[in-house]
Order: C-alpha cells, then sequence, then structure tokens
C-alpha cells in the first residue's frame, strides 16, 4: 500500500483545519476591535 | 496573578504578543514540516506514515491541553470570580476543538495502513472522540450565556467536570487492551528515535505558539465585544 496519500492527506487536512482557525480568529477580531473604536469615537 | 485581571493591562501585553507569537509559532511549524516530511528517515515497522506523527502528536497534545486549560480557567473563575478567566476559557473552546478533530482524523488517517483500519473502538480513540463531544457541548453552552465573550456558571461547571477525561485518555492504553501504541514519551524519558524526537518537539512548540497566539486573537474579539455591548447599553439608557 503507498503510504504517500495518506501522508499528504494527514498534512493537507491539519493545514486546511488551522488556516481556517487562523483566518476566522483574525477576521472576528479586527471587525470587533473596529466596532468598539468606532463606538468609542462616537459623541 | 490578579494583576492581570484588569482587561486594559491584559490587553497592553496582548496586542504586542499576538503577532509575536502567531509569526515564531508559523515559522517553527512550518520548519517542523518540512524538516519531518522530507528530512527524517523512514521507520522501520511503520514506513513512511511515522511522518503523519508530526501533525497528528501535536493536534492530540493540544486537544488535551486545551481543556485542562479550560477546566483551570474554570476554577479560576468560580473561585477568584476573574474576569478574564471565563474570557480566555471561551477563547480555548474552538481551537482546543478543531485541534481535537485534526487529531482525530489524522489518528484515523494513519491507522488505515497501520493497523489495517480506519478506526476501532477502542479507549484512547473513543476518549479522544469523547473530548471532541466535550468540546461541542462547551461551545454550545457558553453560545447560549446571555453575557457576550464571558462564560455562563454552567459552562465552568461543565468545563471542571469534562476535566475528568483527560487523565482518562492519557491512561487509556494502560488501563484497557489497545490498538494504540502505549505511551512513547513520559516524564522518565522517551522511546523515540532523536531523528523523530527533535523534529516532533519542534512542531509541538510551533504548534503551540500558534494556539497561544489564536486564543489571544478571540480573548481579544470578546473584549471588543464586551465593550460595545456596555457600550450600547449605555447609550440605550441616556
Amino acid at each position: 500500500m503507498p503510504h504517500a496519500p495518506f501522508i499528504i492527506a494527514s498534512y493537507v487536512i491539519a493545514g486546511v483545519g488551522l488556516t481556517w482557525l487562523v483566518i476566522s480568529s483574525y477576521i472576528s477580531m479586527r471587525r470587533a476591535e473596529a466596532s468598539a473604536a468606532e463606538l468609542k469615537d462616537r459623541p | 496573578m490578579h494583576r492581570f485581571a484588569n482587561p486594559a493591562r491584559f490587553l497592553r501585553i496582548a496586542r504586542p504578543l499576538t503577532p509575536a507569537l502567531f509569526w515564531l509559532g508559523l515559522i517553527l511549524t512550518l520548519a517542523a514540516c518540512i524538516w519531518g516530511l522530507f528530512f527524517t528517515p523512514t521507520e522501520r515497522l511503520m514506513g513512511d506514515t511515522v511522518k503523519i506523527i508530526f501533525v497528528h502528536v501535536p493536534a492530540a497534545w493540544l486537544g488535551m491541553g486545551g481543556w485542562t486549560g479550560i477546566a483551570i480557567a474554570s476554577i479560576v473563575q468560580l473561585v477568584w470570580r476573574h474576569p478574564l478567566a471565563g474570557v480566555s476559557a471561551r477563547a480555548i473552546a474552538v481551537p482546543g476543538a478543531t485541534f481535537a478533530a485534526i487529531c482525530l482524523i489524522t489518528g484515523s488517517i494513519w491507522g488505515r495502513p497501520t493497523w489495517g483500519t480506519w478506526w476501532v473502538w477502542d479507549g484512547r480513540l473513543t476518549s479522544m472522540l469523547v473530548l471532541f463531544f466535550l468540546y461541542l457541548g462547551y461551545i454550545a453552552l457558553s453560545n447560549a450565556s446571555s453575557n457576550k465573550g464571558d462564560t455562563s456558571r454552567v459552562a465552568a461547571v461543565f468545563g471542571i467536570i469534562g476535566a475528568i477525561n483527560i487523565p482518562i485518555i492519557n491512561r487509556s492504553v494502560i488501563w484497557w487492551e489497545s490498538q494504540h501504541q502505549k505511551a512513547s514519551i513520559t516524564l522518565g524519558g522517551s522511546s523515540i528515535d532523536s531523528a523523530y524526537l527533535v523534529p516532533l518537539f519542534v512542531a509541538v512548540a510551533g504548534f503551540s505558539l500558534l494556539f497561544g497566539a489564536l486564543v489571544l486573537m478571540r480573548m481579544r474579539a470578546a473584549l471588543a465585544e464586551m465593550r460595545i455591548e456596555a457600550r450600547m447599553r449605555r447609550m440605550a439608557e441616556s
């Protein structure tokens, strides 16, 4: 049984999971901090 | 420790720390993956599938470490009413669940060529699956909380009770017959060859730093949401 497809699949899944986590966390942080800053400046 | 209970003081530290942890974590993770994939020898019994260890083991440790963090933060929240404890516990939940899922999926993929099956209902795999479902339950409970960003007492109690599963996962390969191998790395030493052990530690360090950066990002988002909610309430009252 060739091992390469199993190794590639494992790294792709880890990469996709990690990329999704980083992007979603970063976007929610930037969006929330921008909204908070905008509200703070509002009189 | 209570010095850092102030969210403003926490944010002053978290803002420069987030990119530092992220970039250092990313560099170490990529270096460990390249090292593990291209510069480690083929193992005598498992062949090249041993290279899956560099994503599977860090994911397993962080999945378990994440819940340990939730349990500690939940105790701090309930006992000392530390204002950041609930926020940090909630921030750990989604990254912890994702790492537990990565551990389960990569483990299943590793099992097919080495054990001849994708899944067996043995102690280690089942208790890890239970941890993933505990994460889902915790996320649902904490999202049901009325305060944005903060965590309810029910979720905190759930976080503490769920920690019972962590020693079960750890001891499962000793308590029950298991397809999964016994612990290769213990406090007493390691049975893994240094050709795999060194890149594995680099991978664990890299993934852990990334995990820290992700938790900080999610804590900053939660604190900003709490500030928005407080401001909206004041605006509605005036």
